[in-house]
């Protein structure tokens, strides 16, 4: 059996006294999507912000437990939170992206990285990138234009490619769509389904239809902990716990 | 129950109406008064200061004979030299005199009397051309001669007739000649830029007193704190706002800081007495010492400012940093900083303003002397910025303190020249905060 | 189970069933009424029981139609989609239920003008009787959601299958027997083959409420009993 690609086991994280994710196990697949759905509070984003050492920012967030990328402990000591998070990217539920030109938001991430030799690579790349996240044929005669200068969908499609110019392995998304308005999140649902054939895509999402569309797999947290983990076809017709039937039925919030 | 209409306004709403035009009424009225008091202000200011910007002089030929000047005549410097400004006061006085005569002008005054309608500093200025120009000796040279103070005084208003007869320094008769000069062409009240150029002149001399030593003094000052206050102020700010662990020993640091904004700047005087000037010998009354005391005055402010615009800047942005997998200090350095930069140039003008214009620590380091020569920037005995200066406000100050009355015009002139700095940089906090604002 | 946080889905759900219940009500009605007018030879109640099946279309059309507006509105899922599509299923199959019991009664006018047969009555009576019970059963085991019982009534559908294969040997005999019987008996045959598709069609409706208790539908095979398609066959 293939490995997971992230795998964790017994993860729990405490906010000063409040426990906020209880023990949670999960192992997501790689080039494959895995919604995180739950009500608000429920520990989702949380969780994701463990995946790429996020939380190691806020000063009184504690994780324990065990999360391994390709079999490999991301909290061990010797990892270093930064060369991680060029291997999972992020996109963040409000379209941030830096406001420099277009070009230079995409060109960032692989600057600092080192990871082109020069100008003619970074041109290569920042192109790359911005054809998967479907923004190339919208962008290309104004890549010096300032990025905050777009439309809200257009802007999240800069933060996708952005994420993706890192030729990262994992992508996290949280609630990328829920700033935006319906076509522009239907074009980002269409991007999803075509990222996932290159890399592993978790996301988390309220809208539950959306995680239906999007995703092949599916976990409900509930009061921070993984109630039921799935595929998504059975966790939407028939799920195994009262809990998840009663909140994708919108019987409890 | 009857419907209340919305074109019937009841009492309730009314009261609320009414409170709220006095509420108006009041601030509006706050504003006329500051207004007024601010134009009270501008008006005395201006109306005595602005004589300052012009200066009664007059065409004088002055012969220079070399008998008197030269007595070497071999054009040796160090014999001119010998030959003081007192030397040269009478070569003056046969010049005015001479000059009114062919003018065709007739006075009751003496030669004398005739020769001390030119300012004192006049001697000076001839003197210091002759030895600048050793061959215009055995000529007669046409120079544009400053008038002494009452005479300046009179064909600026100040002086009249009536205050003429009163005064010990100048008569009426004086004051007529002068006139009648004037009339003549010889004498004409022009735009006076040696105000901004020249040394502080002694006391008789007010008409000569310029604002050159203390803008220079000023201007060392201010690039002192610039240099010192503007990177230690940032880094402090970041490392407090980025990197510090927030914990009790922070929260001390942050409360201390804002404490110090409020310090009194005599107390930084002191400080800068006792360090600067008695423990590591400074030279007293150097610019350096000033703008050292300058910088810890103005750092609380710039800490401040800085502080504030980098948490304007908002999260998201770390965020994304972040997420792409920047370090802590790329974060910073690429993102924030550059975002935050508009309020911190903003805060470093401002801080910088606010120092331009301090007097009270100035005045505890020594910055209260006499000086006459321009301080160099760099000389090998004094060191950078080491050589005696003064500052703006100070010389206001010291003016102020001078009994003749030419020298209340030239305090308020030298009001005025600082206001206008100080406008000036404010103006150009206010370009850059608009040329470099971003939206994000 | 707790309701919906939105009352009015609950409200919605509701008024569906109850809309299905009063159609099933109404076509257990038709199916006694039209066994009845056959027995009796009634003319008048076989025209009622024609009459009636405009009011069991009407509310199937009219089931559709909130159903399709819960679907679109809800977007339901899971137990709440399995109901809206039971629903669907079933009020289609009741509302061929009653067009079967409209064509007995339509041939009841017909066979009134005949000489009946003897021992035909009793059986269709008792089959008749016999799909009734089942659909009677069917809708409880739907209202209490009761797979155990829709199970039952899965089952019961061998019974009427082995009813229907009695009577179709017995109405070959009389036709070869006495030709003059031919057209009666084709007539009494088509109604025996309506009451055997009624219990078909209850069974399907068995497997629906199950497919909607358990989320599966059964598996095994349901009961085959109807052998009428090899009779004569030349071994």
């Amino acid at each position: 059996m293939t490995q997971a690609k992230i795998s964790a086991q017994g993860v729990q994280v405490h906010y000063a006294d409040t426990h906020a994710i209880k023990d949670v196990n999960v192992e997501i697949a790689d080039k494959e999507v895995t919604a995180f759905i739950g009500p608000s509070g429920c520990g989702k984003s949380t969780f994701l912000r463990c995946i790429n050492r996020m939380n190691d920012t806020i000063d009184i967030c504690r994780v324990t437990g065990d999360i391994r990328i390709d079999g490999e402990d991301i909290y061990d000591a010797k990892v270093d939170p930064v060369q991680l998070r060029a291997k999972v990217g992020m996109v963040f539920q409000k379209p941030n992206p830096f406001p420099k030109s277009i070009y230079d938001n995409v060109a960032y991430g692989p600057k600092i990285h080192g990871l082109s030799r020069n100008k003619a690579e970074l041109d290569e790349i920042v192109e790359k990138s911005l054809r998967k996240a479907a923004l190339w044929n919208e962008a290309k005669d104004r890549l010096h234009a300032p990025g905050t200068g777009l439309s809200g969908g257009q802007q999240q499609r800069l933060c996708i490619a952005r994420a993706i110019a890192t030729a990262p392995e994992v992508l996290l998304m949280d609630e990328p769509c829920s700033a935006l308005d319906p076509i522009a999140t239907a074009q980002v649902e269409e991007l999803i389904d075509d990222l996932r054939q290159s890399f592993s895509v978790v996301i988390v999402t309220h809208s539950m239809q959306q995680a239906a569309r999007v995703s092949q797999k599916t976990a409900f947290f509930h009061l921070g902990s993984l109630v039921e983990f799935g595929d998504t076809n059975k966790i939407f017709t028939n799920p195994e716990d009262p809990r998840t039937e009663s909140y994708i039925s919108g019987r409890i919030g | 129950m009857t419907q209340k209409s919305l074109l019937t306004v009841d009492a309730r709403t009314k009261k609320r109406n009414a409170s709220e035009k006095r509420f108006k009424a009041f601030g509006l009225g706050a504003i006329i008064v500051a207004m007024v008091a601010l134009v009270i202000l501008l008006t005395s200011v201006v109306s005595t200061g602005s004589s300052a910007f012009k200066q009664t002089y007059a065409t004088v030929s002055v012969p220079l004979p070399e008998a008197k000047l030269d007595k070497s005549g071999v054009r040796d410097l160090d014999v001119m030299k010998k030959v003081t400004t007192i030397g040269y006061t009478s070569l003056l006085r046969d010049g005015i005199v001479g000059t009114v005569a062919d003018a065709g002008l007739t006075t009751t005054l003496s030669a004398k009397d005739i020769g001390k309608m030119l300012s004192k500093e006049a001697a000076a200025t001839v003197r210091d051309h002759v030895l600048a120009n050793p061959d215009v000796i055995g000529t007669s040279v046409e120079f544009s001669l400053l008038m002494n103070g009452r005479i300046d005084g009179y064909f600026k208003g100040r002086v009249t007739m009536e205050s003429a007869a009163l005064d010990g320094n100048t008569s009426p008769e004086e004051l007529q000649l002068a006139q009648d000069m004037a009339n003549a062409g010889l004498v004409e009240t022009k735009f006076n830029w040696a105000f901004l150029t020249a040394p502080d002149a002694s006391d008789q001399r007010p008409e000569a007193a310029g604002l050159g030593v203390a803008i220079l003094g000023s201007l060392y000052m201010m690039i002192v704190v610039l240099v010192l206050a503007l990177p230690i102020g940032v880094a402090a700010s970041i490392y407090l706002e980025e990197f510090a662990p927030k914990n009790r020993w922070t929260d001390i640091i942050e409360v201390n800081i804002s404490n110090l904004a409020a310090v009194p700047s005599i107390v930084y005087g002191i400080l800068g007495l006792a360090i600067f000037i008695n423990f590591m010998e400074f030279n007293q009354s150097s610019p350096l010492v000033g703008g050292l005391v300058l910088t810890l005055m103005t750092l609380p402010t710039i800490i401040i400012s800085t502080r504030a615009a980098l948490k304007s800047v908002p999260p998201s942005i770390r965020d994304a940093a972040l997420g792409v997998g920047a370090s802590k200090m790329q974060s910073v350095f690429h993102h924030v900083l550059p975002l935050a930069a508009p309020g911190i140039l903003t805060g470093t003008i401002i801080g910088l303003a606010q120092a331009l214009g301090e007097t009270a620590p100035l005045l505890l380091i020594g910055m209260v002397a006499f000086v006459r020569e321009y301080p160099a920037a760099y000389s090998p005995d004094a060191g950078l910025f080491g050589e005696a200066a003064t500052a703006l406000p100070v010389q206001v100050f010291n003016w102020t303190q001078r009994a003749d009355p030419g020298f209340v015009e030239r305090a308020s002139g030298a009001i005025i020249t600082l206001l206008i700095f100080l406008l000036i940089m404010n103006a150009i906090a206010i370009f850059l905060r608009r040329k470099f604002e971003r939206r994000w | 189970m707790n309701e919906h946080i939105s009352s009015a889905y609950d409200r919605d759900l509701e008024a569906l069933q109850t809309l299905v219940m009063k159609m099933g009500g109404m076509v257990e009605d038709a199916i006694l009424s039209s066994a009845k007018s056959l027995e009796t030879r009634d003319i008048v109640l076989a025209e009622k029981v024609r009459a009636a099946d405009k009011k069991i279309d009407a509310l199937e059309e009219q089931i559709n139609e909130d159903a399709a507006r819960i679907i679109a509105l809800r977007a339901p899922v899971s137990k709440d989609l399995r109901a809206i599509l039971t629903v669907l299923r079933v009020a289609a199959n009741l509302e061929r239920i009653g067009d079967y019991a409209k064509n007995m009664a339509k041939r009841t006018v017909t066979l009134t003008d005949m000489a009946p047969i003897d021992g035909s009555d009793s059986a269709l009576r008792r089959m008749s009787r016999e799909v009734q019970e089942m659909l009677k059963d069917l809708l409880d085991a739907y209202l209490r959601r009761d797979a155990v019982l829709a199970e039952d009534v899965r089952q019961r559908d061998h019974d009427v299958d082995q009813m229907y294969n009695a009577l179709f040997r017995e109405l070959l005999t009389f036709m070869m027997e006495d030709p003059r019987n031919i057209t009666t008996c084709m007539h009494l045959h088509f109604v025996a083959k309506n009451v055997e598709r009624m219990g078909d069609l209850v069974t399907n409706m068995a497997e629906q409420v199950i497919y909607l208790v358990t989320g599966e539908m059964p598996e095994d095979d349901r009961p085959k009993g109807d052998e009428t398609a090899f009779v004569g066959d030349v071994d």
